[in-house]
């Protein structure tokens, strides 16, 4: 009798075991589904698949900044200056990107194949990313710091390259935030595409399992040999490329590039991540698990505006989110 | 028992999981007397202390202090009864001043409830002068040496007015002139009748200073004489006399060629001028006390501190080592001491710290070939009889000898040509401990070199071919597996020796 009772609870506690294991992984995509359907249920234009487009391409920007801030994290660091990079990005890319007949226009008589904004933004990006790195390593700067300096001085170069709005840009560029392939905004394949190729990159390589072991425990990381400088340097470069892409992608999706750009974006990509199941500790992290974090934040604002919530209240639902994401995180990892 | 005893402890017992910390172990100190301790290290020496301030509470036991019974229940009410401690790690807070770190946590007050820093200030500056330690109150703890900040410790300690005081290894960061002093310091206290217990491996200091030594070995009390009816070597034999057992079998193995020679490693101030070689089939023990520097030793070796002079040769090839990286691809592996600080990455799956240190030999096109690594990891499994629910379990939720198990793993899979490890079989139980044993001979066998550190004498003369004893940073004697004993060991770690072995 005994003995049965004992298993019966066995079993029971295994269930309850294999429950919040569930939850543990999967809790977050529950939460994102309950809200889908509670806004559904509350606003009538809210589940078309014209708005459910717009969240993805909404959050499209954030997005891509939150797969690199989520790499940065797993590392066990922090990167404050992507919103700063994005606008430095964006005012660079489009002052090579604007008609001849533009009221602002920054480079007269210069005309050059969209393919430069381009690599302009990625580099310019990727340069910044390359610095907060180097910093980082070499200088032994805490991340908090190196990129927070980044923050101030990729803004104010932002402002001293174009206090004024950059716009009227080519139709090529345009195509970058505006265009669709197959009825899907371009935005959202850019989006998608990086997705896949960071998480295979995180899963399948041995840089991706470095960036882990580094958040993990970055001693016993640089005794087994592990190349701690150049993973750190590696890992700013890609966050920086993909706030430099973001700065692409914002600026052509309005049409213009502004140095006032992607202020507080960075938050919200920190905000993605956290929500999404990254450790602030460092060595835990995946990328789907961001991308459901930054659809949460987007359905959210979205959700709330179509109901006519007023914004203030929005901002003080979504501060209140990030935090109790943390602390049921942190019951997790307990 | 006599009036005279300022502290009488009786049968106290201590037990940590999985290990018997203090077997009813007893301690009489008399007033004014110093009383040694001494033992190996992990004989006990430091529980039965954290005991008796109130860090560690007893399971058993009783203590009578001041002619009392007492129970003591933490360290401020261990203060407020008169007994103070200064502890082998300074813990000053950096950024405070002198003043403030003796008086933190009973700073005068003055009006309206605010800290009167000129009676503080007042107060240090007098004990201070009273003795002769020549510090200005105002000077911020950081910026003082290491020698000077364990002068104010010895000062705080002796602030407290109190009627017993415990040392615990007071010298180990000072100079000799600064053990004269304190010396001096102890017997003034010793005058009032102040009783002063006082621990340390040095074998000098002792018969300078103390009036009782009692020896303690694996958490039991050996002996307690008068110092002046003992000699250094009937302290040794206390000290190490414990049967041998048959628990590290090294087997017989093909000694080979020279695969390491390290020859005049320095870093300066932390170890000086240690040469050894080491050989294919050979499992070299790093014996020493705690703080004689074999880690220090084994850190320049593996590139992890960067060494100010001397040369490593693997395999007869004259190498630069300056990271882990380097020392891996000549085929070295470090199993540290730290598992938790330097071994394991807590957070991550089995697989992750098993494969962290061989991936890119795993990888193809950049990519990780993940069935081949599934295949070696299952292999692995087996091989170690790793008890683990699957390779993507968490591994900060395996047992100690689990995860060492998983390390191990993760150096054999390097396919390294010499092994370090660094105290593999501390804080793991008795079964994983001789698998581990085994595993080495084993490995022994097929060629590898070995260099073991272990704090265990037993363990090193059970499995070492040749033990090199670490004295104070430098080489206090390699010995021969035939010559070395207990007693060798430990005479050439005291710097007893020191002469005859070189």
């Amino acid at each position: 009798m005994a003995l049965k009772a004992t298993g019966e609870t066995r079993d029971k506690n295994q269930r309850w075991e294999r429950l919040n294991a569930f939850l543990g992984k999967y809790g977050i995509v529950l939460i994102l589904l309950a809200m889908i359907l509670a806004f559904s249920l509350l606003s009538e234009g809210f589940f078309t698949a014209r708005n459910l487009f717009n969240i993805v391409r909404q959050i499209s920007f954030m997005g891509l900044i939150a797969i690199g801030v989520t790499m940065v994290i797993i590392t066990g660091g922090i990167d404050l200056g992507s919103g700063s990079v994005l606008a430095l990005a964006a005012v660079m890319a489009t002052s090579l990107a604007q008609l001849q007949d533009s009221a602002t226009l920054k480079y007269p008589g210069l005309i050059v194949p969209v393919f430069v904004p381009i690599v302009v933004a990625l580099s310019i990006g990727a340069i910044t990313g390359l610095i907060n790195g180097s910093l980082i390593s070499k200088f032994k700067i805490p991340p908090f710091i190196a990129t927070l300096g980044m923050m101030t001085v990729a803004r104010g170069f932002a402002l001293i390259y174009s206090n004024k709005p950059l716009s009227q840009l080519t139709p090529e560029y345009n195509f970058i935030g505006q265009g669709a392939i197959l009825g899907v905004p371009f935005p959202v394949i850019i989006l998608i595409v990086v997705a896949v190729a960071v998480h295979i990159m995180l899963n399948n390589t041995p840089f991706g399992r470095y960036i882990y072991a580094l958040g993990g425990n970055e001693q016993a990381a640089r005794i087994s040999g592990v190349n701690i400088d150049r993973v750190k340097i590696g890992v700013y470069t890609l966050a920086g490329l993909l706030s430099g892409l973001a700065g692409l992608v914002v600026s052509s999706r309005v049409g213009s590039g502004q140095p006032g750009q992607g202020v507080g974006i960075e938050l919200d990509a920190i905000a993605a991540a956290v929500i999404g199941g990254t450790s602030l500790s460092g060595g835990i992290g995946t990328i789907w698990g961001t991308i459901v974090g930054a659809l949460i934040i987007g359905v959210l604002d979205n959700g709330l505006i179509l109901l006519n919530v007023d914004q203030y209240w929005i901002t003080i639902v979504k501060g209140t989110i990030i935090v109790v994401a943390v602390i049921i995180d942190q019951r997790k990892n307990r | 028992m006599s009036e005279d005893n300022v502290l009488v402890m009786e049968h106290i017992s201590k037990a940590f999981p999985g290990v018997q910390a203090l077997s009813d172990v007893r301690l009489t100190v008399r007033r004014g007397s110093v009383h040694a301790l001494m033992g190996e290290n992990g004989a006990g020496k430091s529980t039965l202390m954290k005991v008796l301030i109130g860090m560690y509470i007893p399971e058993e036991g009783e203590i009578t202090f001041l002619g009392k019974k007492v129970k003591i229940e933490n360290t401020q009410q261990a203060l407020r009864m008169g007994i103070s401690m200064i502890h082998q790690e300074l813990s000053p807070e950096p950024y405070m001043t002198v003043a403030e770190n003796i008086f933190l946590g009973r700073e005068p007050l003055g009006r309206f409830g605010l800290i009167d820093k000129k009676k503080m200030i007042a107060n240090t500056r007098a004990l201070l002068e009273r003795l002769e330690i020549d510090i200005d109150p105002n000077t911020v703890m950081r910026s003082l040496s290491v020698a000077n900040t364990q002068m104010v410790e010895i000062a705080k300690a002796i602030s407290y007015d109190s009627s017993l005081i415990i040392m615990d290894e007071p010298t180990s960061a000072i100079t000799e002139r600064e053990v004269a002093h304190l010396f001096r310091i102890i017997r003034t206290l010793k005058e009032k009748g102040v009783a002063i217990i006082y621990i340390t491996h040095k074998m000098d200091e002792v018969f300078q200073i103390a009036d009782d030594i009692t020896v303690f070995r694996d958490g039991r009390h050996i002996a307690t004489v008068p110092a002046a009816e003992t000699d250094r070597n009937s302290l040794i034999a206390m000290m190490v006399g414990r049967e041998l057992t048959n628990l590290f079998p090294k087997e017989d193995a093909p000694i080979g060629e020279v695969v390491l020679a390290v020859q005049g490693l320095t870093r300066t101030g932390i170890v000086e001028n240690v040469s050894f070689e080491l050989r294919r089939g050979e499992i070299l023990g790093l014996a020493g006390l705690m703080g004689a520097g074999r880690t220090e030793v084994i850190e320049g070796v593996f590139g992890i501190k960067p060494i100010d002079a001397g040369e490593i040769t693997v395999k007869g090839k004259r190498v630069q080592i300056k990271s882990p990286r380097d020392a891996i691809r000549h085929g070295m592996a470090l199993l540290t001491e730290d598992r938790k600080l330097t071994g394991i990455m807590g957070v991550l799956s089995v697989r992750d710290n098993m494969m962290i240190a061989s991936l890119s030999s795993y990888s193809k096109g950049g990519f990780l070939n993940k069935r081949i690594i599934n295949e070696t990891c299952a292999r692995e499994k087996t091989r170690l009889e790793l008890k683990t629910p699957s390779m993507d379990q968490v591994i900060r939720l395996l047992s100690g000898g689990n995860q060492q198990k998983v390390l191990v793993s993760r150096w054999l899979l390097t396919v390294p040509d010499i092994l370090i490890l660094d105290e593999p079989t501390r804080g793991i139980d008795v079964g994983a401990k001789s698998e581990i044993h085994r595993l080495m001979s084993k490995l022994a066998q097929e060629g590898k070199a070995i260099i073991m550190i272990s704090s265990e004498l037993p363990e090193i003369l059970g499995m070492s071919d040749r033990v090199l004893v670490m004295h104070e940073g430098r080489v206090g004697g390699i010995f021969d597996r035939k010559d070395a004993t207990q007693e060798t060991i430990m005479r050439a770690a005291t710097g007893h020796d020191e002469l005859m072995a070189v």
